[in-house]
């Protein structure tokens, strides 16, 4: 699915201009906690996320995040998106609830890109 | 729709890289300079002929070196439709002409083509002499050939970077990176990983180790702002075939690294938590992305991490 995709059926505003809207993005990840996300959020997803500081950004571009879509309406500051805009990075708002636009993406076919977590595994 | 525009930091915040560009290139940096141009006392037959050997579709037509006219390939068109093809091109030509200025930016040029229904614009030097011609397609090969110069630029730092290791010899080569992280500033912090995760790539590591080193590094500059008591760096050897990234602080110290290693054990405040870290998932997350994690603990000495990655192992 493409970025364009993902933000039209997320109700979303762009926020970040200079992007690539065609880039493919393979799988969605939600969560509001960065350790989580760098835990288990594989490569090319979008992360749907409640949490609004520039860590967002910056664990994205950590963790190969190819779009970030602020949930429930919460629009991200100058900070956040000088960051975004640097890196080509798309940034995207939504008035809608994480569960909701879990649920929307998943409907259209966008898999999950969490990874299971196996915390215990036996050696 | 007038020719000064002002643009307000927010509408200033929008304009893409190409829009940037048409205020960067100069129209002499993306015109055709190789003009063909036709005489006054041409026939139009000699103009077509002239046409289909250039590939083009209009040339302007010159006198003394002066542009006194411009013919299209609807000015062809209408002399066969004349069935007057052996008439003289300035018969045919238009004269009411429209040039643009070799030193102006391209965007002059895109409002002219935005406003007129003109196909090519005579270009000339600030003593009125002919210097070249351009269309909307050399302006559209101009921006594109700009963006790609762009990303050249990225490729060959790249380049550049990959190549420093076989470029030195000595019995052993590193390239050692280090970074001062501050106490409690959440607004800078996984900038210094950010930056080391770039170094990686441009050094030539692949997608899948850089990202793995970042995270882990990223957890652990996380872990310098949020529990020590005065800050720490971070240090990056970068070797052929080996990483080995280190954070260190002067306290408090862990006092029980079991503990501290258990997925969801958390001492972090509710002020961490609501910027969305400490889940108990730091130096779980950096042992699932390094070969190899050391940490050496003391309440006197502070917290030594050792994160090492082979490269060898991890090939593509």
């Amino acid at each position: 699915m493409k970025v364009k995709e993902v933000i039209e059926i997320c109700e979303g505003t762009l926020l970040t201009p200079n992007v690539d809207l065609d880039a493919v993005i393979k799988g969605g990840f939600s969560g509001d906690l960065m350790s989580d996300v760098l835990a288990s959020v594989q490569a090319e997803s979008v992360l749907i996320t409640g949490l609004c500081n520039p860590q967002v950004v910056r664990t994205a571009l950590i963790a190969d995040v190819r779009l970030i879509i602020f949930a429930r309406g919460k629009k991200p500051g100058e900070d956040i998106l000088n960051l975004a805009n640097e890196e080509k990075l798309p940034v995207a708002f939504s008035p809608l609830g994480i569960y909701e636009l879990s649920g929307r993406l998943t409907k259209a076919g966008l898999p999950s890109y969490e990874m299971e977590m196996n915390l215990f595994p036996r050696d | 729709m007038s020719d000064q525009v002002t643009l307000s930091d927010n509408d200033a915040g929008k304009i893409t890289r190409v829009e940037e560009l048409g205020y960067e290139l100069k129209i002499s940096q993306v015109m055709t300079a190789d003009v063909v141009t036709f005489s006054p006392d041409m026939s139009m037959l000699e103009a077509l002929d002239l046409i289909q050997k250039n590939h083009i579709s209009g040339a302007p037509v010159t006198q003394n070196g002066e542009v006194v006219g411009i013919i299209s390939t609807e000015d062809l068109i209408r002399a066969l439709r004349d069935g007057r093809i052996d008439r003289k091109v300035s018969d045919y030509m238009s004269t009411s002409l429209i040039t643009a200025n070799a030193n102006d930016q391209v965007v002059e040029a895109l409002k002219v083509f935005a406003r007129k229904t003109v196909g090519r614009l005579p270009v000339l030097d600030e003593n009125g002499k002919l210097v070249g011609l351009l269309t909307k397609g050399d302006i559209t090969n101009g921006l594109l050939n700009a963006l790609k110069r762009d990303y050249q630029k990225e490729e060959l730092i790249r380049y550049r970077a990959s190549h420093l290791f076989e470029d030195i010899e000595s019995d052993r080569t590193s390239l050692i990176l280090r970074y001062r992280i501050i106490k409690d500033d959440f607004l800078h912090g996984g900038a210094a990983s950010n930056y080391i995760k770039k170094a990686l790539h441009r050094l030539g590591a692949s997608r899948q180790v850089a990202r793995k080193c970042g995270i882990a590094v990223y957890e652990a500059e996380m872990n310098l702002i949020i529990h020590t008591n005065n800050g720490g760096f971070l240090r990056v050897e970068i070797e052929p075939h080996k990483i080995t990234m280190e954070a260190y602080d002067d306290g408090p110290g862990i006092s029980d690294i079991e503990k501290a290693m258990t997925p969801g054990f958390s001492t972090a405040s509710e002020v961490v938590r609501s910027k969305g870290f400490g889940a108990g998932m730091g130096l779980v997350n950096i042992r699932s992305c390094v070969d190899e994690m050391t940490i050496k603990s003391s309440k006197e000495s502070g917290t030594n991490l050792y994160m090492i990655m082979h490269l060898d192992k991890h090939k593509d």
